[in-house]
């Protein structure tokens, strides 16, 4: 079933516009950034940008930066909502059910072809970004700066080998994924719920803004912690010399507390459900 | 083949299916008749395990539904509420996908599966345009190919010839006739009487949830007991029949007379001209008006 899954996943259009819309953000930044040379100033503007200027093969970890606060939770979502309802709108949730494809399978299959998904749309950001900063940044290292072209620097200003970049950039890919994985779950689970694939979408949607709006809020200081966006930006300590891991580790934590909860909830859900569609 | 024994499903208020009790035998050709909204689909939908009882037992294939549906299921090709497919792909990767899906799609057999099925549904000349693309016709005998991906022991159909013209009809049924002689059992509900007539050995009727009649089609359409006969002489006969003679429509006269074949014997004897003689049987649709009929009058004095 994961196979099939998976097929679907890959025959579909759809999935090649949101990887492409996904890679075109950073690219339109980078564009911007290279025509103009103004770096955001400290504090503002996306994650890395500054340094993006000095050296082109930091630009992967500044795309993500860029797409992850809204364009890829809003394609997880949209993907995730549509996983359950838009099969019973399209009326082949029936046909798959009796195959039969237990309920169960069928629920881990789509789980697993997200993840894919997930990995997917990094793997293509990290590369056309990469290829975007080599073009438009050059990998050479500043005027004033002493490292060699295949290193880069991290945000503490402390020099990091390529090896340790690249499990820097592993552990980012993986901490992204179960980040990603949390909106997944509340889209999967509401998507069990109504028969709208819009509707799911939308639902996770709004939870992720108003997570968004109270993780900004002091009044909502008493919540925060456990706001499932609170930690989404976490991974950037990755790039910091030594990495910081308080953030890293309750992010992990917190979103793998919604994964169990959510997907335990879309689970029970759709064992007992009344497939009527 | 199929058991249930009172049968309920309640959507919050309103009851779908009521105390049903369906009965299909082995090598059955089951026609389930009723108006839409009668409550088919939803107990097509509780025999397959997609719709859960309220009350009730089924059995499918002498197991328990839905507590050991996934051993019953692969036995058992269906159609519910007209074919769902990936309006995107083409209709034989739509198959390639359905087949992978589930026990018993393996990979090395599937073009075989796939092919063989896409001809019994005369499909077999399709192309690789999507199937948002196809006409209705085609999309439901597409969906009827997956029912037959499995070769499987029953058949269950929702409106199988819903969207095909008078041709197409025509061949679906010759397609679930020899599927019916080589040994599958074909259950399938519609709302065309005709349909029904045509096709089926055995009849149920639904009305208001309810199954109000179920009967073999033979045992539905016994004689009346009457002749109807077409003759240019029809004073000579009621002359000769006396007092048996029914009714009277121009040359057609309706006889009360047990044995068609002695009337027609006795009238040629007695040298009346006989364009058409034959015994009368009620009318499918007779037998279910009737049933219908009584029905909603049971369900009006039962609702509050």
């Amino acid at each position: 079933m994961i196979g099939v899954e998976l097929a679907k996943l890959f025959r579909r259009p759809r999935t090649y516009v949101i990887a492409a819309l996904l890679c075109a953000l950073p690219f339109i930044v980078a564009v911007f950034l290279a025509t103009t040379r103004i770096p955001p100033p400290p504090g503002q503007g996306g994650a890395f940008l500054s340094a993006v200027l000095s050296n082109g093969a930091l630009y992967p970890a500044a795309a993500m930066a860029l797409v992850l606060p809204v364009l890829l939770p809003v394609s997880v979502a949209v993907l995730a909502g549509d996983a359950v309802a838009g099969e019973a709108s399209a009326g082949t949730l029936r046909y798959l059910l009796i195959r039969p494809v237990g309920r169960t399978r069928l629920l881990v299959a789509k789980l697993v072809s997200l993840v894919v998904f997930v990995l997917f749309a990094i793997a293509t950001v990290l590369v056309t970004s990469y290829l975007t900063g080599l073009l438009l940044f050059g990998a050479e290292p500043d005027s004033t700066g002493v490292t060699l072209p295949a290193d880069v620097t991290s945000l503490s200003g402390v020099t990091i080998t390529p090896a340790g970049l690249a499990w820097r950039l592993l552990a980012t890919v993986a901490y992204i994924t179960v980040s990603m994985l949390g909106v997944a779950a509340i889209a999967l689970f509401l998507s069990t719920v109504t028969d709208s694939a819009l509707g799911a979408a939308m639902g996770a949607l709004a939870a992720l803004v108003v997570s968004q709006v109270l993780v900004t809020l002091d009044a909502a200081a008493a919540v925060r912690p456990y706001l499932p966006t609170r930690y989404w930006l976490a991974w950037i300590d990755f790039f910091r010399e030594p990495v910081l891991w308080r953030d890293i580790e309750r992010g992990a934590a917190l979103q793998l507390v919604y994964l169990v909860v959510l997907l335990g909830a879309a689970w029970a859900n759709f064992m007992t459900k009344d497939v009527t569609n | 083949m199929i058991i249930t024994r009172d049968l309920t499903k309640r959507y919050g208020h309103t009851t779908a299916v009521r105390e049903v009790g369906l009965e299909v035998r082995e090598g059955d050709r089951y026609g389930l008749l009723g108006p839409n909204g009668s409550g088919k689909t939803t107990l097509i939908r509780m025999l397959l395990g997609l719709v859960f009882a309220t009350r009730g037992e089924i059995e499918v294939l002498g197991l328990p539904v839905p507590r050991r549906v996934r051993e019953v299921l692969p036995q058992v090709g269906a159609l519910v509420e007209g074919p769902g497919m990936y309006p995107h792909l083409p209709g034989r990767t739509n198959l390639n996908l359905f087949d992978a899906a589930g026990p018993g799609g393996g990979r090395r057999d599937r073009r075989r599966r796939v092919d063989q099925a896409l001809e019994r549904v005369g499909l077999a000349g399709i192309d690789r345009r999507p199937v948002r693309a196809y006409s209705l016709g085609m999309r439901q005998r597409l969906g009827l190919a997956a029912a037959l991906l499995r070769t499987p022991r029953l058949l269950i159909l929702d409106e199988p010839t819903n969207g095909l013209d008078p041709r197409g009809i025509r061949e679906i049924r010759d397609l679930l006739t020899e599927l019916n002689r080589e040994g599958t059992t074909v259950l399938l509900s519609s709302h065309l009487l005709t349909e029904i007539e045509a096709f089926c050995s055995r009849v149920g009727v639904m009305d208001s949830g309810r199954l109000v009649l179920q009967d073999d089609l033979a045992a539905l359409r016994a004689p009346t007991g009457r002749v109807v006969l077409h003759t240019p002489d029809a004073d000579r006969v009621i002359a000769l029949l006396d007092g048996r003679v029914e009714a009277r429509d121009g040359d057609r006269l309706t006889v009360r007379h047990q044995a068609p074949d002695d009337l027609n014997a006795e009238l040629v004897g007695a040298g009346v001209r006989i364009v058409e003689l034959a015994g009368e049987r009620r009318s499918l649709e007779q037998v279910v008006l009737e049933a219908t009929t009584t029905s909603s009058d049971r369900v009006e004095g039962a609702t509050p």
